[in-house]
């Protein structure tokens, strides 16, 4: 029966395809793999309680950490989100629920050119901004520079993510007599909550290791520094100064110093996840 | 007889395209007056422009005069119109990031009320309005609004707008995504909440609009072309195309 050829190929092609689309996923799950595995394998030996305690010991001398430098990228990392986070949101709230106009045109376009600028160049942007005007570098200018940086991400998602809401949801608070910028808040925000978190979470983990604009902005630090006004150490630069150097010591710590990153990134990840999350299960279920 | 809602010379604009031109209609409060006409006539149109939800869209405008209780609805905030004309929309449209209590008590607690007592008993009363009261009273604030089925998310819907006590309620085709016996309930409960408050229903099932409304108007291409008792529109049509449209001539 052709019945029955027709049925034949049809179930070889799907199985080929689907073949195919999951062979091609395990490429790129692997790579990922490969990469941590790299990375914990080198990493790990050198990952002791003197690494996460202590300062970097000058050359020679065994030992010695980056818990300074763990504390610069936390403390870097805490000042850009706490400016890129609600700039990034409210530019995303402007663009999805006012900008569709030309204003909203024009910021869509710059976020993106922004989104695609070269880090290294943010870096001299915040260089100008801040190191040059306060004449010294600081966590702080740090922060600036990582801070531009989630903007464009997090307000483009922020936009696609509250342009996914249904426009039934907004119609139905306008019904009820809410108005619009309690609606955003209240109703179209936290159903949108989900995607926005994870736009976050993606801008937090790109600039977490971003290494060029801190280079002349928090510059990096050998020693304790608890000052956002003061020149700190971060785990990016950190591993960049060790690596480029001959010692097989400091190598090792530079590894140690990539794991301690990616850690950082998943572990922040996480817990924002698991927090939000939680909250929001009181509301969806 | 008291009129509830008084309509004169209104007309409607999307961008460029006129869809009404210029409607005369008046309501009679606490009945239910059914808007029927093939699709695009402009039926929705005309009750969005009721509560001022037509606006809502940028491209949107309306001209003439709306009177509800006496009271011109273009001269005062949207907002408040809103609140005295309530909506039920097509398809049932709960927060759904809400739980149940949340969901009908919305439009009382985002404008300021947070008194637990008050909101509690707001709560239940529009939900036993809605007849959805002993259904979800157990898990009221444990389920999200979105986990009930569609009929009773309609009515939880209805719940919703009653809450803030409109004199007013549209309903654009509120049971169209529904099945039948959901539609009965939510027929019977058109019965039930013409004691208190007016209602206009859009719809496009000419037995629900006799079956609903004492007062039925037929709009074709952006007009009011009859507006009469039900009754009448549907046994002795006065216009022949009213004629034409419910005995399925066109439409």
């Amino acid at each position: 029966m052709p019945n029955r050829q027709i049925g034949f190929r049809r179930q070889m092609t799907d199985y080929f395809f689907t073949g195919l689309a999951a062979g091609l996923s395990v490429v790129v799950v692997s790579a990922l793999i490969a990469i941590l595995a790299y990375l914990v394998l080198r990493g790990v030996g050198s990952l002791n309680w003197s690494f996460l305690t202590q300062t970097p010991k000058p050359v020679g001398e065994a030992g010695g950490g980056m818990a300074n430098a763990l504390l610069g990228s936390v403390m870097i990392l805490g000042i850009a989100s706490l400016f890129g986070v609600p700039v990034g949101i409210g530019a995303g709230i402007y663009l999805a629920e006012y900008g569709r106009n030309r204003l909203g045109q024009l910021v869509r376009f710059t976020s993106d050119v922004l989104n695609g600028v070269p880090s290294i160049v943010i870096g001299l942007v915040a260089y100008g901004l801040v190191v040059i005007p306060q004449r010294h570098f600081s966590a702080f200018a740090g922060g600036v520079a990582l801070a531009i940086m989630m903007v464009p991400t997090v307000a483009r998602t922020t936009e696609e993510m509250l342009l996914l809401v249904p426009h039934a949801v907004r119609e139905a608070a306008f019904g009820i007599g809410i108005p619009q910028w309690r609606t955003t808040i209240s109703i179209t925000l936290p159903t949108a909550r989900a995607g926005i978190i994870t736009g976050v979470m993606l801008a937090f983990a790109r600039v977490a290791g971003e290494t060029a604009p801190l280079m002349f902005t928090a510059f990096g630090n050998q020693f304790w520094s608890f000052s956002a006004n003061q020149p700190i150490a971060a785990l990016p630069l950190q591993i960049f100064t060790y690596a480029i150097t001959p010692y097989d010591d400091w190598h090792r710590q530079a590894w140690a110093g990539a794991l301690m990153l990616v850690i950082l990134i998943v572990g922040t990840t996480t817990l924002v996840r698991f927090v939000f999350m939680r909250r929001m299960l009181g509301g969806v279920r | 007889m008291t009129t509830a809602v008084e309509v004169h010379d209104l007309k409607a604009w999307f961008g460029k395209t006129e869809a009404l031109h210029g409607i005369n209609m008046a309501v009679e409060a606490k009945h239910a007056t059914a808007v029927i006409g093939p699709s695009g006539c402009g039926k929705s149109t005309f009750i969005r422009c009721l509560n001022r939800m037509h606006e809502t869209n940028p491209e949107a405008k309306a001209e003439g005069t709306v009177r509800v209780g006496g009271v011109d609805i273009y001269e005062m905030p949207a907002v408040d119109v809103r609140r005295r004309v309530g909506m039920v929309f097509q398809k049932p449209n709960p927060f759904p990031t809400m739980t149940i209590y949340d969901n009908v008590a919305a439009g009382l607690k985002l404008n300021g009320t947070h008194n637990r007592k008050i909101l509690d008993d707001v709560v239940e009363h529009s939900l036993q309005q809605a007849a959805l009261w002993e259904e979800v009273k157990d898990i009221l604030k444990k389920q999200s609004g979105a986990s009930l089925s569609g009929g009773q998310q309609q009515r939880l819907c209805i719940a919703r707008a009653l809450a803030v006590s409109p004199e007013v309620m549209l309903m654009d085709e509120p049971a169209s995504a529904l099945d039948p016996i959901s539609t009965a309930k939510i027929e019977d409960l058109i019965f039930e909440l013409k004691q208190k408050l007016t209602i206009v229903i859009v719809t496009h099932n000419m037995q629900q609009a006799s079956r609903v409304a004492e007062f039925t108007g037929f709009f074709l291409m952006g007009n009011l072309i009859e507006y009469d008792k039900t009754e009448k529109i549907f046994t002795n049509p006065s216009d022949k195309r009213t004629e034409d449209y419910i005995t399925g001539r066109f439409g």
